[in-house]
Parts: structure tokens; C-alpha cells; sequence
């Protein structure tokens, strides 16, 4: 098996509802993360794209084939990835697994999605296929609604009060809007730096105990990477950030995961694969990009993924320790809540961060001094879909 | 291979009020939320069973913003309920001020009926779930 290295990357700014089409917005990204590689398109063997719900978006299916050939990367293999809000991630994943293989020598992975142009109503409506649709749909699930449930199943869990988890979550919030103000690709740039807890407290509530402030955004937007073996890599960039552990898992509908909830195995499965390929645990890992769609689930996957003991994140986040300078810089970017989910490229997005912050070309503000070991991580639909990722400062 | 209990048996029983599941006779296990193989031990040999209906809430949420084509629903109350027989189902809470809803109803007693989504454009038809009521 080959080292495969990420040698460029790109990124639309996440944003609300915006006008550009999704091939618009994956050119983007894509042709940053081509030049950044100093390649051509005609270099690109394959792509490979995330890309959840282009069609009700914007009534466009198989979008990967009009994006290859927008950006030049004619008469490639272009597959498309759909994993939920994981989407990019599984096709990031498959990039390496084609790389590593020796089958391709240079492969192009991202993901592009216009969840806000969809529009609120839409929006929740389709997330929600990512739930059952025969067995728990009916029962008006919705994706605030699944954490939601988990928030209370959690305080029940470890015996926390429930005002007392809600402040803990709210920590969660106000961490990733400080981060998210000052990175500029961030869908919520230059917004809610000084977020308090009573003003997360004090928002709508979009499904007990959620509320607005708890919730990431629906975004636009588009991220992408170029992967290339060692051999390859060592040509193109003096940084090669290689990607040194996988991890992919799946699960069924959220009540079949009772054995195990509020922690999600398929999580706990997907990390350990990715830590004990790459032969790291979880206190080698200086920088995390993790799924925070909801406060509730940065807990929840910081603990799954072995940065905190069970029932004690909360606690972790009020003590800075979750925070950059602390034991392990979670969600430096913004995460999902600040930064944007644009769900078909928000994993892609995750392993833009991290390889900036190696090469430390982030905002000073939110740099982590010195990393070298990252993780991604990225839940798609209520548990269907995990992929983690490590990847390592290859300078 | 026969697929023991589909769909639109369980969906109609449901709508009798009857909550059907499937046992292992390999180990035993109860598997509800139909599917090809036993959910502990993924063997194939399983037999339609008729479960009580009967459980405690584990945990809950009441809905505020609803998907498009459901915004009369709302507020509403979901709940997970452990059933007596060990898996956890999920459904909807009737008999309460969905406004209300707090952790005092985790670990309280209910029993199921049903109540029939109509569907919309997207679900391929209706689909009942089981509607709980707290057991004083």
C-alpha cells in the first residue's frame, strides 16, 4: 500500500443562500485545490465528489459529471459519494483507499451542497430522509429532534441536571462562534464573536431543549482536495500532509442503536479503525475537525472518540480544555456550527482546516501553535454514517 | 430467502394496534423494527412475534420547527420508549400539553396505540407509528 498525501486544497466561503450553482461552487474549490498542487486538470485520474441533495436543491442529480467536465477533468471517472452530512468525507476516504492501492496516482475529493438555498422548510424535510422513513419518519423526526432526544437521554444518562447540561452546551456554542468570527470562509465571519450563554439560553427553541444557538446552519458551499501518492507528492509540495488512518462505519435507524445511546458506536468503531491504522490514540491528536451539528453532539463525539471520559465533555468545554491551548484544539475553524454545513462538503472542509493549520496559514487567532496530528470526524443522518480521518504534518 | 415480516404487515397491523417483532430461535433475542436477520446475533431463523405495547420513556423532545408539508403538526412530542420486552421504538406522546414536556417524563409508564401519517410527496404512502399515553 502506497502513502497517500493531501498536496492541495480549496474552499468556497460556507454561506446562507446565495446565487452561484453547485457546479459554480465546486469548480471553486476544486480549481484552488488543483493550482494549490501545482497541477493541471488534465492530471486529475479521478473525481470524486460528495454531494447529498443536489437534486432537490437545485434539481440537479449526477452532478459529479458536469463538474468534471466544468473544470476541465474530461472523460474522468466521476463517482458520487452520499453518505448525509458525511458525504464528502466517504469520498475523501475512497480517494485514499484508490491512491493507496496503486490504482490511481492522483485523485480529486470534495463535496458541494446548497442546503440554504433549499430554505428551512426543504431543508428539514429532506435532511429528515436520513432517518427511517418507514419506521420513525412518521413520527415527525427531524434532525434537531434526534439530538435533541440524545441531549435528554444524556443528562439522564450521567445524572446531569438538565439547566446544567444546557449551560455546558451552550460553552459549545460560544467556542465555535469565537472561532468561526475570524476565519472568513466561515458562514457566520464577522457574527456572534461574543455570544453569552443566556442569549443561547434565550433563543428560539427548535426542539427541547434546542435552541437556535445550538443548532449549525444550514450552508451553501463547496470544499475539495487533491490526493496524490508519496511518490507523486514529493514532487509537487515541500508540505505534504498525509492522510495516515481510516475509519468508516454504519449503523440502522437511532432506536436499533439504543444498546449503546447517547454514545454512537459507529463512531467509537469508525475512530478506532482510523487511530490504530495511523498507530496514534487519542492523546497524539493535537488538532480535531468534529460533527457538531447540534452543541449537544460535539459532547457526544468528543467522548466517542476518546478525548474525554463519558458524561465529563461538558465540564471539558467550561474549562477550556476543549478549546486551542487546551488538551486538544476542537473545532478550531468554527466547526459546523460557525463555520457552515453544507452537508456534501463539510467532511472536504474538515481536511482544508486541518491542512492549513499544519502549514499554519489560518488567522493568528485561531491558530494552533505546532500541530502535527489532526483528526476528522463526521456523522452523516443519526448514526447511519461515520468516517474519521487522521492525517499527519508529512515536514 | 423469505422476508419474514415486510413493511405493510407491520405497518398494518400497527394500525390495529398491534406492535409486531420478530425472535431469534437462535438466541432468543427480540428484534422490533422489522428486518431480514436477528439485530444481536444476525441470524436468519426468526418468528413473528406480537409484542405488549407497553414500555417507559427513556427520552423525549417536543418539536417546534416542523419539515415542510408538516407545520400543522407543531408543537408535538416524540418520544423513544424501552419496551417491556426490551428494544426501544420510537413515536409520538398523546394526553399531554406538548408545551409541558420535561424530564419528568423519563421512566414513565405508557402504552402504545397509533396514529396514521398520511404521507406526502416524497414517502411512497402512509405510515402509522405507535402514539403512547402515559399509564397512571
Amino acid at each position: 500500500m502506497q502513502k497517500v498525501a493531501v498536496v492541495g486544497v480549496g474552499e468556497t466561503k460556507f454561506s446562507g443562500p446565495q446565487d452561484r450553482t453547485e457546479v459554480e461552487l465546486f469548480a471553486e474549490a476544486a480549481m484552488e485545490a488543483i493550482n494549490e498542487s501545482n497541477l493541471k486538470p488534465k492530471d486529475i485520474k479521478a473525481l470524486f465528489v460528495g454531494n447529498a441533495l443536489g437534486d432537490f436543491a437545485e434539481g440537479q442529480g449526477m452532478v459529479q459529471a458536469f463538474a468534471a467536465e466544468n473544470i476541465g477533468c474530461l472523460y474522468v471517472p466521476a463517482n458520487k459519494y452520499e453518505g448525509a452530512c458525511a458525504s464528502a468525507s466517504m469520498a475523501v476516504r475512497d480517494a485514499f483507499i484508490w491512491v493507496a492501492s496503486g490504482f490511481y496516482d492522483i485523485v480529486l475529493a470534495g463535496g458541494v451542497e446548497r442546503a440554504a438555498t433549499m430554505g428551512t422548510g426543504l431543508a428539514t424535510r429532506t435532511f429528515a430522509m436520513f432517518s427511517d422513513s418507514r419506521y420513525e419518519y412518521p413520527s415527525g423526526i427531524t434532525f434537531p429532534a434526534v439530538f435533541a432526544m440524545l441531549s435528554h437521554l444524556y443528562a439522564d444518562t450521567y445524572g446531569i441536571p438538565l439547566e446544567k447540561l444546557r449551560e455546558q452546551m451552550a460553552r459549545v456554542s460560544i467556542q465555535s462562534y469565537k472561532h468561526g468570527s475570524i476565519n472568513p470562509k466561515a458562514h457566520f465571519y464577522g457574527k456572534y464573536g461574543d455570544m453569552g450563554v443566556d442569549k443561547v439560553l434565550g433563543s428560539f427553541v427548535v426542539a427541547t431543549p434546542l435552541t437556535l444557538h445550538d443548532c449549525c446552519p444550514f450552508s451553501d458551499g463547496a470544499a475539495a482536495v487533491v490526493l496524490a501518492s508519496e511518490d507523486v507528492a514529493k514532487k509537487l509540495t515541500d508540505k505534504p500532509v498525509y492522510i495516515t488512518g481510516i475509519g468508516q462505519s454504519s449503523s440502522g435507524p437511532l432506536s436499533n442503536q439504543s444498546d449503546y445511546l447517547p454514545r454512537i458506536r459507529a463512531r467509537e468503531i469508525s475512530s478506532k479503525q482510523a487511530y490504530d491504522m495511523a498507530g496514534v490514540t487519542p492523546r497524539d491528536i493535537d488538532i480535531c475537525e468534529l460533527h457538531d451539528c447540534f452543541s449537544i453532539a460535539s459532547l457526544i463525539a468528543a467522548e466517542s472518540l476518546g478525548f474525554f471520559d463519558y458524561g465529563t465533555a461538558g465540564e471539558a468545554w467550561e474549562k477550556g480544555e476543549a478549546d486551542i491551548g487546551g488538551k486538544i484544539a476542537i473545532n478550531p475553524s468554527g466547526g459546523l456550527k460557525s463555520k457552515g454545513h453544507p452537508i456534501g462538503a463539510t467532511g472536504a472542509g474538515q481536511v482544508y482546516e486541518i491542512t492549513r493549520q499544519f502549514r499554519g496559514e489560518v488567522e493568528p487567532e485561531r491558530q494552533v501553535e505546532g500541530a502535527k496530528t489532526g483528526l476528522t470526524d463526521t456523522l452523516g443522518g443519526d448514526g447511519g454514517t461515520l468516517v474519521n480521518m487522521v492525517l499527519q504534518r508529512g515536514w | 430467502m423469505e422476508y419474514k415480516l415486510t413493511y405493510k404487515d407491520y405497518n398494518e397491523a400497527l394500525k390495529q394496534n398491534r406492535l409486531l417483532g420478530l425472535k431469534c430461535q437462535s438466541c432468543g433475542a427480540i428484534t422490533v423494527l422489522p428486518k431480514m436477520v436477528c439485530r444481536q446475533c444476525t441470524g436468519p431463523d426468526l418468528e413473528i412475534i406480537e409484542l405488549k405495547g407497553t414500555g417507559k420513556i427513556r427520552t423525549f423532545t417536543t418539536v417546534y420547527v416542523a419539515s415542510e408539508g408538516r407545520e400543522d403538526e407543531i408543537p408535538y412530542t416524540i418520544v423513544m420508549v424501552e419496551l417491556d420486552e426490551g428494544p426501544w421504538i420510537m413515536g409520538n406522546l398523546d394526553g399531554i400539553d406538548p408545551a409541558q414536556a420535561s424530564m419528568e417524563l423519563v421512566g414513565k409508564k405508557v402504552k402504545m396505540g397509533n396514529k396514521v401519517f398520511p404521507g406526502d410527496k416524497y414517502s411512497a404512502g402512509e405510515g402509522a407509528r405507535p402514539l403512547f399515553s402515559i399509564v397512571n
